[in-house]
């Protein structure tokens, strides 16, 4: 790596636990809401040093939601925490009509997203959360990419007025960003530059693309390597200007093909300029049981599946 | 307070807004609407404390309300609007197109008086609880009133949110069920019978309130009194409040069939004819 180099594997869920508890120290109208999986979340530093502005739900996300949305009245900023199956697809018409619709301000905080929760298994693998909420109107989709940029995404939503999803995962990966970098929605980051092929990648894959990036320079191919960690709203302009200059375009996510990253990057590039794009997403496939790194390999989702991506991409050019 | 004559005025002034507002765009829900008119206009004619303008959406230092059954929002919209919270010519363009009176109710267009989106059942009772605990924090002693259907208990999230405001003590909740005993489908005995609510609401933990004659205003009244009476005790309130769907309107009255159906216009013509017009028809 040229520019970033691995600080130490941290995972993005202890960012995330990190950033609430400053936010604990520095805004008053935060409150944090877990439904049993408070350690998980690591949620605990948050729940031991604010007890009143805590709150354990138990096993009842719909509740934790409608909860949620009720704190809003009155000016609360409510943090929720549990598993990303748990957080969208189990209480998608919560989200719907007493979040989105009411245009309540809940950030909803989502751990242990797709294959990488591992052993688990497919029932807790969720493969399609941001799908279902870059349908919702006015929802932001965010997908930090590591430990710090976790704990900076977790800060900069307290900020932002309307509901949130925050996505992040359970393993520990590469802890890349710079700890002091302020976390803007909505603007992607260019990570690397390159002229041959854009590579654009959100979460977990981010690291992985910038290490798929360093096996096509060794063969002499350029690649520019794009963090999209907001998903909603999609910095469109980023991504025209490099596949403006690249001709060719991979995503990379940990996420099915239908309703990821992917498919809104596709849908900005045909309304102003195609080009080739390859796909690193689950293809239409529950996950299952195995270690995050298996899983990855076996799915599509590894720095060589990227590699090869990127060179499907440049020859169809 | 109001006395009990006009608050009776108002209801009979309700009810031929319920009428001629789902009469008028042949669609919305009469039935609940007019069983529960006595608890509306009890509420914001005599038991919480609010300002209607301006309208405060954080409702910080006033009592709130909630509807978790939002299908019954002409009786809501009516009474909104002649307890001041937007003009009651507005009550005309109820479900049309560009309203901000949607057919179940919504923040999404503004109207004042409205905190929450309700119309997908169940999910008021979390809201309440939610707005019940941010009012403890901040330090706030007005009380957070929901209204929920019988029917709407089939809802599994209804019990979730029992459960968390017993064990958590939200004792600044008054949870109101419109015990009509009638849904879509039929008699909720029928459809899914629920046993005795009462005794579930206790056994999860909550005080209980009887009210017989939801459609009485006195006996609203002193229901709704004994209930706040019962607040800051440690438990939450659950009042039950049984009621005829369609009271007030023989013909609609004690039956589901009146749940979703507008009436023609020799129906409305009937029913007006039962209801005298107190403070001007809009």
């Amino acid at each position: 790596m040229k520019k970033y180099t691995d600080q130490g594997a941290k995972d993005t869920r202890s960012g995330f636990g990190a950033g609430l508890s400053e936010l604990g120290e520095t805004n008053p109208n935060v409150v944090a809401l877990c439904a049993d999986l408070t350690g998980s979340l690591k949620m605990d530093a948050f729940a031991k040093d604010h007890p009143d502005r805590f709150f354990q739900v138990g096993i009842a996300e719909a509740n934790m939601m409608g909860i949620a949305a009720g704190m809003t009245i009155g000016g609360k900023i409510p943090f929720t925490g549990t598993f990303a199956n748990f957080s969208t697809g189990r209480v998608y018409d919560q989200i719907r009509q007493s979040i989105a619709y009411s245009g309540k301000n809940v950030k909803i905080c989502a751990s242990h997203a797709g294959l990488t929760l591992g052993e688990d298994g497919a029932t807790h693998q969720i493969l399609e959360d941001i799908g279902l909420m870059k349908m919702l109107p006015s929802m932001t989709v965010i997908n930090p990419c590591d430990y710090n940029q976790t704990k900076a995404a977790t800060i900069a939503i307290a900020e932002h007025d309307g509901p949130v999803y925050l996505r992040f995962g359970r393993p520990k990966v590469a802890n890349f960003t710079p700890a002091d970098q302020k976390f803007e929605i909505g603007k992607a980051l260019f990570l690397q530059e390159g002229s041959d092929v854009t590579i654009a990648a959100t979460g977990h894959l981010v690291w992985k693309a910038l290490e798929a990036a360093e096996m096509l320079e060794a063969e002499g191919i350029s690649a520019e390597v794009i963090n999209f960690h907001t998903i909603k709203p999609l910095d469109e302009e980023a991504l025209l200007r490099s596949t403006a200059k690249t001709g060719a375009l991979v995503s990379a996510e940990e996420h099915q093909m239908a309703g990821g990253l992917g498919e809104s990057l596709s849908a900005t590039l045909v309304r102003n300029s195609p080009c080739p794009q390859e796909f690193v997403a689950v293809n239409d496939s529950f996950g299952e049981s195995g270690t995050p790194e298996q899983l990855l390999e076996k799915y599509g989702l590894s720095t060589q599946a990227i590699y090869e991506a990127a060179k499907r991409a440049i020859s169809r050019k | 307070m109001t006395d009990l004559k006009d608050l009776q005025k108002i209801c009979s002034q309700t009810r031929r807004d319920i009428v001629r507002m789902v009469h008028a765009v042949q669609s919305g829900h009469p039935g609940g609407s007019l069983g529960c008119t006595e608890y509306f206009v009890a509420l914001y004619h005599h038991m919480m404390d609010y300002k209607a303008q301006p309208f405060d959406p954080d409702g910080k230092n006033e009592d709130l309300f909630f509807l978790s059954n939002g299908h019954i929002s002409p009786v809501y919209y009516s009474v909104l609007s002649r307890a001041g919270f937007f003009p009651v010519e507005e009550l005309a363009t109820f479900r049309k197109l560009n309203t901000r009176l949607q057919g179940h109710p919504t923040t999404h267009e503004g109207l004042p008086g409205i905190r929450i989106a309700s119309g997908s059942l169940g999910q008021g009772m979390s809201v309440a609880i939610g707005a019940a605990l941010s009012k403890k924090l901040a330090k706030d002693d007005h009380l957070v009133y929901s209204l929920h259907g019988d029917g709407e208990l089939q809802e599994g999230q209804i019990w979730e949110a029992a459960m968390y405001a017993a064990a958590n003590k939200v004792d600044n909740l008054i949870s109101t069920i419109d015990a009509n005993g009638q849904q879509i489908d039929g008699s909720t005995d029928d459809v899914l019978a629920m046993g005795s609510i009462a005794a579930k609401f206790e056994a999860f933990g909550w005080d209980t309130v009887h009210i017989r004659k939801g459609n009485d205003m006195e006996a609203v009244i002193a229901g709704l009194e004994e209930a706040r009476s019962k607040t800051g005790k440690g438990k939450p309130i659950a009042v039950i409040m049984e009621t005829a769907m369609g009271a007030g309107v023989d013909f609609m009255a004690g039956t589901h069939k009146w749940h979703g159906i507008a009436p023609n216009d020799e129906q409305l013509a009937a029913a007006l004819g039962q209801l005298e017009e107190t403070l001007g028809d809009y």
